[in-house]
């Protein structure tokens, strides 16, 4: 089954424009990216490995607290590593920027 | 010596493909990530969904004319066709062909790369893909309908049925275009009679230049972006002359219906 999380983090600065990166491939994930007007960044990850909630919040905390943009997030994953996540989140927001 | 730095088609992503098959900067996407028409069958199978189904719809011009890119993304479950992907497809094609039947003819590109149906939404699938069929040969009556198969995936099952349908095929040597996937082949009839591990017998058996030898594409090309392009322009100016006719294949309903009867022995 597919699990479904979602997060909010505290978030202040502005994005220019929404982005589209990443594939729902094995081992990779999707990510769509838009500014938000709420002054937080809110994210929804549809991931069809479950059990990993914990992970999920440790590599989006990190990249929220490096990066206070208020966004809204949707991640599709296919069980990418975090450190995919991690690359994909800044492509997204190198894209957005 | 400086190598040659090839600018493969197979390399880039079906948004990319799209992107580059269409003249420079004229590229648009309709109903793409944003409109998040994801798949509602796959949660519930344990499957991942795309914002876009694996199907990118591109607009933009070809050769300075209104033209259509159909590409479908083959590192997303294969390619392979569902309903709302199918639904992008086959929508296209008849607006395509309204634009014909109202003098402003829209050149329409098939830049596919699929395994064909996606299991998952089996008759969903098959539906979707009778539909493309049928919106292909029904534009096929007014202009030719182009296919680049030039993806790492080729067209199988009914993808390779849809190409077949169209009036020029351009493949290059890693391409590939079967009815039944190697690895079908090698479960229904035993790995004797086909190993679908042996690469170098896949490629001679669908690989690009073996259909381009027996006359299933029309042109055999380099992966390397120019060379696909021009092939595409070559392909719309051999048609230029496009005479429009029925596909004898496909008679009317009504001759259909009776040959069907007559074929069963029932009397109308």
């Amino acid at each position: 089954m597919i699990e479904t999380l979602t997060f909010t983090y505290p978030a202040s600065a502005r994005v220019a424009r929404r982005a589209h990166v990443g594939v729902v491939a094995s081992g990779n994930c999707e990510l769509l990216l838009e500014p938000s007007p709420e002054p937080c960044a809110s994210v929804t990850v549809r991931t069809s490995v479950g059990g990993y909630a914990t992970t999920w919040e440790a590599v989006l905390a990190r990249f929220f607290a490096r990066h206070s943009i208020a966004v809204r997030l949707e991640i599709d994953d296919f069980g990418a590593t975090p450190a995919v996540v991690a690359m994909r989140l800044e492509q997204a927001l190198e894209q957005a920027r | 010596m400086t190598p040659h730095i090839g600018d493969s088609y197979a390399e880039r992503n079906a948004r990319e493909r799209a992107q580059a098959l269409l003249d420079p900067g004229t590229f648009r996407e309709v109903l793409g990530p944003f409109a998040r028409l994801r798949s509602p069958y796959l949660a519930a199978q344990g499957v991942a969904a795309q914002s876009d189904d694996g199907v990118v719809v591109a607009r933009g011009t070809l050769g300075g004319e209104r033209a259509c890119v159909l590409a479908t993304d083959g590192r997303f479950l294969g390619g392979a066709i569902g309903e709302i992907g199918g639904a992008k497809i086959a929508a296209s094609l008849e607006l395509a062909r309204r634009d014909a039947e109202r003098g402003t003819p829209t050149r329409v590109v098939l830049a596919f790369d699929s395994g064909g149906i996606r299991l998952q939404e089996a008759n969903l699938g098959l539906l979707a893909i009778a539909e493309i069929c049928d919106a292909v040969v029904a534009l096929r009556a007014h202009q030719p309908v182009v296919a680049v198969i030039a993806g790492r995936v080729g067209v199988y099952g009914g993808m390779s049925i849809v190409t077949a349908l169209c009036n020029e095929v351009i493949v290059t040597e890693g391409a590939r275009i079967g009815l039944n996937g190697p690895d079908v082949v090698e479960t229904e009839a035993g790995a004797d009679e086909f190993d679908a591990s042996n690469r170098p017998l896949v490629w001679k058996a669908t690989g690009g230049r073996r259909r381009f030898a027996q006359g299933h594409a029309t042109a055999l090309v380099a992966d390397d972006m120019p060379d696909i392009r021009a092939a595409v322009e070559e392909a719309f100016a051999r048609n230029r002359s496009f005479v429009a006719i029925a596909h004898p294949d496909f008679p009317d309903p009504a001759l259909e219906r009776e040959a069907f009867l007559r074929a069963y022995g029932v009397t109308p």
